[in-house]
């Protein structure tokens, strides 16, 4: 309990997580602090671009064996898996109707691809070595859950139709296509690759990603602020005891496939953490009833900022003692 | 100079349909609009800000079309197909154009 407490303070006083808090105070505080969309936008492709390519690139120099595949596939079944969880916590713990609690358990088994880059950079400050391969596995746990939210609204028999379209947006999701394309560009291009652009996406990656964070605060803090009323004790009950039971279901599937420490530690991030890109926009599309306001404040306003500073270093502390890393 | 009676068609849509609003229009024969990008506003729904947001939900973008009067109902009964159950304003104003072969 110590060590957890102790990577915990350690955790929040970087510079990382005070970025974070800046841009939360200061939305909160309703200051005028604003990221630029094009700026927040370009940025996110930066951390994507660098987080696949550096995937990549470890993989061709680790080579590649079958706890790839095995890897993916557990990541694709608890993307299907955690959203009915998620429901069923949700349908005890809360009034949502099924609609938006189907909404808000497809975020759960979905992704956030910036608690990953977070834990990615937590890892390597305390020299925790993961499979480069977890950016892929990262991306396959992206689109799963939309289908598990979609067929829970769906078993009253007045679901939601998936047309051509959603397919495609939902399989071909900027996010994927770049994380997917960087993890490819890495792996084709190995070391050397990296090398060549290393003062482009390592020597920058961590100030990109504070202020980067910087944005995510001010966003979640202006969400916050405007979906107050909407934050029951219930909702707000769920969206921190969630993301614990995700991660351990994470830490099960890791100490099954024989992952690293640092594996396990990125598993668990990915099954703790809840989408704010890809999953909001698929629920738009095709549950356009379901209230945005509490999918997003849950995922960007309560487990986000949860994860961030509290469920990273839990889950490196039970990471570490589980795998005796 | 002289002008031409048109209308001005302007729809306020979620930033994840307009793919599927301009595909519509196309469908219904217009195939001249213009997409604007909105900074922000406030509606039912409560208030929202495309600031630092990297998702396209959360925000709006505003399909402007012009077209013969005669075209309207088309127009509107492709529109509302894809507005009808999300959030978004479609309004019509009357306008005048320079060159009505062109619209």
């Amino acid at each position: 309990m110590n060590e957890i407490l102790s990577l915990a303070a350690g955790n929040l006083l970087s510079p990382i997580i005070l970025s974070f808090a800046l841009g939360l105070a200061a939305a909160l505080a309703r200051s005028e602090l604003t990221i630029p969309e094009a700026v927040a936008k370009g940025m996110s492709i930066y951390l994507l671009f660098a987080i696949g390519f550096k995937g990549g690139a470890s993989v061709a120099a680790h080579g590649l064996d079958a706890s790839l595949l095995l890897s993916l596939g557990a990541g694709v079944i608890l993307s299907f898996a955690l959203p009915l969880l998620a429901f069923a916590l949700l349908r005890v713990m809360t009034r949502l109707s099924v609609l938006d609690a189907a909404a808000v358990a497809g975020h759960y088994g979905s992704i956030s691809i910036v608690t990953f880059v977070a834990t990615t950079s937590v890892l390597a400050d305390r020299g925790i070595a993961a499979e480069g391969y977890m950016v892929a596995v990262a991306a396959a746990m992206e689109a799963p859950a939309i289908l598990s939210a979609l067929w829970l609204v769906s078993r009253g028999g007045t679901g939601p139709k998936i047309e051509g379209d959603l397919w495609r947006e939902i399989l071909l999701n900027g996010s994927i296509v770049l994380l997917v394309g960087a993890f490819a560009i890495g792996w084709a291009t190995g070391e050397h690759g990296l090398a060549e652009i290393a003062p482009f996406i390592v020597s920058p990656f961590k100030g990109v990603l504070c202020l980067f964070l910087l944005d995510m605060g001010l966003v979640a803090g202006r969400g916050l602020r405007g979906a107050r009323k909407a934050l029951t004790g219930g909702l707000l009950g769920f969206g921190l005891l969630m993301p614990v039971l995700g991660g351990l279901a994470g830490l099960v599937m890791a100490l099954g496939l024989g992952l690293s420490t640092g594996g396990a530690v990125l598993m668990m991030a990915l099954a703790a953490s809840a989408s704010y890109i890809a999953v909001p926009a698929a629920m738009r599309v095709a549950l356009p009833e379901a209230r945005p306001s509490i999918y997003l404040t849950l995922s960007l306003g309560v487990t986000f900022p949860f994860n961030l500073t509290l469920g990273i270093p839990l889950y490196v502390a039970l990471g570490q003692l589980a795998t005796g890393g | 100079m002289k002008t031409h009676e048109a209308k001005r068609v302007e729809i306020i849509i979620e930033g994840p349909m307009e793919r599927r609003l301009t595909r519509a229009l196309e469908g219904a024969g217009v195939t001249g609009y213009t997409v604007l990008p909105v900074r922000g506003g406030s509606g039912r729904s409560g208030s929202w800000s495309r600031a630092g947001q990297v998702s396209p939900t959360g925000g709006m973008v505003a399909v402007i079309c012009i077209i013969r009067p005669e075209r309207l109902d088309g127009l509107l009964e492709a529109a509302f197909a894809v507005v009808e159950r999300h959030i978004g304003v479609v309004s019509v104003t009357d306008c005048e154009v320079l060159r009505a072969e062109r619209f």
